[in-house]
């Protein structure tokens, strides 16, 4: 992005919700079964059918917005009109100017605010495919339509268009997803649809200019994607004013393999949706008592998490860079429990968090599924001890083959017995005295070779010997 | 033909074993047998269904069960009401084929009521119209002059309960659908307060306005269909979850000391015989104790414009989904839009394109709140009128339609006199309001003429005590005699 142009940037984030039934009917809210099976009157837009309005999946939105730290309002339902086959009822049910949730606000995890202005509930459509070259309604050779999804709920997340870059936008969406997660309201899948990210752009040459004439990118089906298609999207809207031309408001298509964005349609042919109240449901108005108790169940959220874990590292001097990147790598992961559980089971912050987010990082899913109280003793062995690093790290990974057990027992049928203290102030003698001139080297300051006596007590005791009881022994006989 | 025998005594006889339902359903099937080539009540006679339910219902009585409070009655239903395996058209092209694969609310109510459902009765298509001449299967005429209309949209329940087809007929009420052909075959027609009975399984028109009602010959077989339909449903939102009234057991309890009041703006427009059997009808109650009053609610002349407005702004997304995709009628085209434009082009009548026009004009960007917008604030208007005469008025009398029957053809290439038909009953849909129809004797043309009475929101109770006084103080009317034939 060139230094003399600033970007705009707005997201829109469908999130479909995780619930068991659609929106305004009792079909299964499932994805990837027979088309055409999860279908009613209602989700098929029979005539006579009529919506009823699906409990839990308002508090699903209600959630979302109480983790986004929304107004929640009394709201209402319209009628979106279009006609397209994948539509039922050739309308959409979605909330309109009385939104569910509004006026909210999302913390990236570098302290930058991104406003939400609105989280309202909507149905979702059926799938599409256009059969033929064009692979759209115009010009197909034919079409065949899905309703499985027809009255999946969703909840349309609309940012303000407050990020100015397209690390910004993937901080959000990536923030986003988190918290969607953690809420409980939706699985977060890009990939299979179940999140889904529009972005407004556009540009302006310095930030007292009122914004630039935006466009609106679909079809960004990745983190990745969304940066690339800002990107871009930025630069071409660039080189159309540099070059005397105007942005003109549209809709584009992100194409993935070209890398670029194609016009789908201008603000003149824009549908109009001609909205209206919906006149089969009556307006959704949450009192103080349900929504005090969708609060209640709600649960930590990952900026909560993450702050929880820096707090921690407190009592070493505070987090450092490195240190910041793991404790968003284990709460990410959903294994920051494991840290906090270990601290307070007496291990050290640090080693922790490196452990959690180094070794079980690795096999995440396993961590999860471990029982705390082995991990906080696998850890409490090894900060007292009685294993070294590559030991604990062995026994760690024999717990996650096993699905658990006794870390303890595991060292010991590993052979992983602590040595001896005689044995191990031997062992060091027998090093410095196979290594004279390193052993008065190492007496004239040379801190270095502390390494290399590690190392080779190390290599004679086959990785039993714990490190830092080396390290000691070599400054006690140094003097 | 005879005079009918009431639903309720069919019913108490049926269940007391004294008679057999398949006799009762055999009698009717025989009365349109004759009848209905002449009047053309029905887009369909379900002969078969009608004979299983008819032996369900004896089966029943023999081993002692009661079947229900309709037991062995036979139903006509608007053929806007979905009924599971039976085609239901809503007169038109665009639904021919079409099986709905679940009953309404209503048809699983009188199915468990023990009722027989005779046939689907015809319509104005989608029930747009107040003559049932839109239907794409032909017109429907009135039994009491086949030359006449039997008023509209549910122009074909009225004439099977006034021919004797059917005791009981369901219709449905966007603007008068019910009371407005009630008052033109002569029988009694009730639309409930918006919410008390429910709309799923109803095809819908005007979705804020529509409410399903009972068609009879009596007040108090209207108040016994009314009881069997009416309550809450979970499956339809805008159902009202509190008690609803129960009419039956207070029919006879008079008017003494209740407050009546003659709707002026009603009677302005009306003809003056049928002026003249409204004051008649507030002189009987008068008579029976009530006091009886003049009262203006101004906003009513407002009622048809605003109706005009929103009822089609509702239509044009309801009727949206008639695209030719998924159900009923396609027209085959080159491409799915193309295909859409074609179907909906072929499927639709000219009434029904009228209305999707209008409500497509008046909900589109920068016209919606010069129109729709308006409309609803004059709605709200009305009720607000409404309220302040329900202050000091129990009851609102006036006339249900402002003529009695026209000829057939007579207003079909002129749509604004058609609206003004519905012009008395559109006021008690835009407000929610119950308001029921009661013959009371002819008109100077010796057809019927129907008063009509309205009260506040779940006010059934006063409105059918009310029209039980009416009923009994109503000049006769002729029985409709028709025979074969007869119609040109």
């Amino acid at each position: 992005m060139r230094a003399d142009w600033q970007l705009v940037i707005g997201l829109e984030v469908h999130c479909e919700l995780k619930t068991a039934t659609k929106l305004f009917c009792g079909c299964p809210n499932m994805f990837g079964d027979e088309p055409n099976t999860n279908v009613c009157p209602n989700c098929l837009g029979l005539p006579g059918s009529l919506p009823v309005l699906n409990q839990r999946a308002v508090e699903l939105a209600m959630a979302i917005g109480t983790a986004l730290q929304c107004d929640i309002l009394p709201s209402t339902f319209h009628r979106k009109n279009y006609f397209y086959p994948d539509q039922a009822k050739d309308y959409q049910i979605s909330q309109y100017d009385e939104p569910l949730n509004a006026n909210g606000h999302l913390d990236l995890p570098d302290g930058f605010r991104v406003g939400i202005e609105r989280a309202h509930m909507e149905e979702d459509t059926g799938k599409t495919t256009h059969a033929g070259a064009s692979g759209r309604i115009h010009g197909a050779d034919y079409s065949l339509v899905d309703y499985n999804r027809s009255g999946v709920p969703l909840v349309e997340i609309v940012s303000r268009p407050d990020m100015r870059t397209a690390d910004q936008a993937r901080a959000y969406v990536t923030e986003l997803r988190a918290i969607l997660v953690a809420s409980g309201a939706s699985d977060g899948k890009m990939e299979e649809g179940s999140m889904r990210v529009d972005a407004n752009v556009s540009v302006r040459r310095s930030t007292d200019d009122p914004f630039g004439t935006r466009c609106e990118i679909k079809n960004l089906n990745s983190v990745r994607s969304l940066g690339r298609a800002i990107e871009y999207e930025a630069e071409r809207q660039i080189a159309l004013i540099e070059s005397g031309e105007q942005v003109v408001q549209q809709t584009r298509h992100w194409d993935e393999g070209a890398g670029r964005t194609q016009a789908l349609r201008s603000k003149e042919d824009a549908y109009d949706y001609r909205y209206f109240l919906e006149p089969d449901l009556v307006p959704l108005v949450p009192d103080v008592e349900w929504i005090r108790a969708v609060a209640d169940t709600l649960g930590m959220m990952p900026a909560e998490r993450r702050s929880r874990l820096v707090e921690l590292l407190e009592e070493s001097g505070g987090a450092t860079d490195s240190q910041l990147l793991q404790v968003a790598t284990v709460v990410d992961l959903g294994l920051d429990d494991l840290v906090v559980e270990a601290v307070a089971g007496g291990v050290g912050s640090a080693l922790a968090l490196a452990r959690t987010a180094n070794e079980a990082a690795t096999d995440a899913d396993a961590a999860r599924a471990l029982d705390p109280r082995s991990y906080v003793e696998l850890l409490t062995l090894e900060a007292t001890g009685s294993l070294s690093a590559t030991q604990a790290k062995a026994v760690l990974a024999e717990l996650f083959a096993r699905g658990g057990g006794d870390p303890a027992a595991i060292a010991r049928d590993k052979g992983f017995e602590a040595m001896s203290e005689d044995s191990l102030v031997a062992t060091v003698a027998e090093a410095i005295a196979a290594n004279p001139g390193e052993w008065s080297r190492f007496c004239e300051g040379d801190d270095k070779l502390a390494g290399f006596f590690t190392g080779l007590v190390m290599k004679a005791t086959r990785g039993q010997a714990n490190g830092k009881s080396v390290a000691a022994e070599l400054r006690r006989l140094r003097g | 033909m005879t005079a009918p025998r009431p639903a309720l005594e069919t019913a108490t006889m049926v269940r007391a074993g004294e008679e057999l339902a398949v006799d009762v359903l055999e009698h009717h099937l025989a009365v349109i047998d004759a009848g209905e080539e002449s009047i053309h009540a029905f887009n369909l006679v379900t002969t078969e269904l009608a004979r299983s339910q008819a032996r369900t219902v004896d089966a029943a009585v023999a081993a002692g069960r009661d079947p229900g409070p309709l037991a062995g009655v036979p139903v006509a239903l608007k053929d806007n009401m979905c009924t599971r395996r039976v085609p239901t058209t809503c007169s038109s092209r665009i639904l021919e084929g079409w099986l709905p694969p679940y009953d309404a609310t209503v048809v699983t109510r009188l199915r468990d009521a023990g009722a027989l459902l005779i046939g689907k009765t015809n319509m104005d298509e989608f029930a747009m119209g107040s003559s049932t001449e839109s239907s794409a299967y032909g017109a429907t005429r009135n039994p009491h002059d086949t030359s006449r209309v039997p008023g509209g949209s549910s122009g074909g329940s009225a004439a099977a309960v006034a021919a004797g087809f059917a005791p009981l007929a369901l219709g449905s009420d966007t603007g008068g659908s019910i009371r407005q052909p009630a008052a033109l075959c002569g029988v009694v027609g009730m639309k409930p307060t918006y919410g008390t009975v429910s709309r799923y399984g109803l095809v819908a028109f005007a979705s804020s306005l529509d409410q399903i009602g009972p068609f009879a010959t009596s007040v108090a077989d209207a108040a016994l269909l009314f009881d069997v339909i009416g309550g809450y449903d979970p499956l339809d939102s805008t159902s009202l979850n509190r008690p609803t009234p129960r009419v039956l057991s207070v029919l006879d309890d008079g008017v003494d000391g209740m407050t009546v009041g003659i709707l002026t703006e009603f009677m302005d427009g009306a003809a003056p015989d049928v002026v003249a059997r409204v004051n008649q009808a507030a002189e009987a109650l008068a008579t029976a104790g009530a006091r009886v009053e003049e009262v203006s609610v101004p906003e009513v002349t407002l009622g048809l414009s605003a109706y005009y407005l929103i009822a089609p702004g509702e239509a044009s997304s309801n009727l949206a989904r008639y695209d030719g995709v998924r159900y009923g009628l396609r027209v085959d085209a080159e491409d799915t839009v193309a295909m859409n434009t074609a179907t909906r082009s072929a499927g639709f009548g000219a009434e029904v394109k009228r209305r999707i026009m209008l409500g497509t004009y008046v909900l589109s960007a920068g016209y919606m709140d010069a129109y729709y917008n308006q409309a609803l604030r004059v709605r709200t208007r009305i009720i607000e009128g409404f309220t302040a005469a329900y202050a000091h008025c129990d009851v609102l009398l006036g006339p249900t339609a402002p003529t009695t029957a026209f000829a057939l053809g007579d207003k079909v290439d002129d749509p604004l006199t058609m609206y003004l038909s519905d012009v008395c009953t559109i006021p008690s849909n835009l407000a929610g309001h119950p308001a029921v129809s009661v013959p009371f004797g002819p008109g100077d043309d010796g057809l019927p003429v129907g008063v009509q009475l309205l009260g506040p929101a779940l006010s059934e109770g006063t409105l059918f005590k009310v029209a039980a006084v009416v009923e009994a103080a109503a000049p006769d009317l002729a029985v409709p005699r028709i025979t074969a034939g007869e119609a040109a």
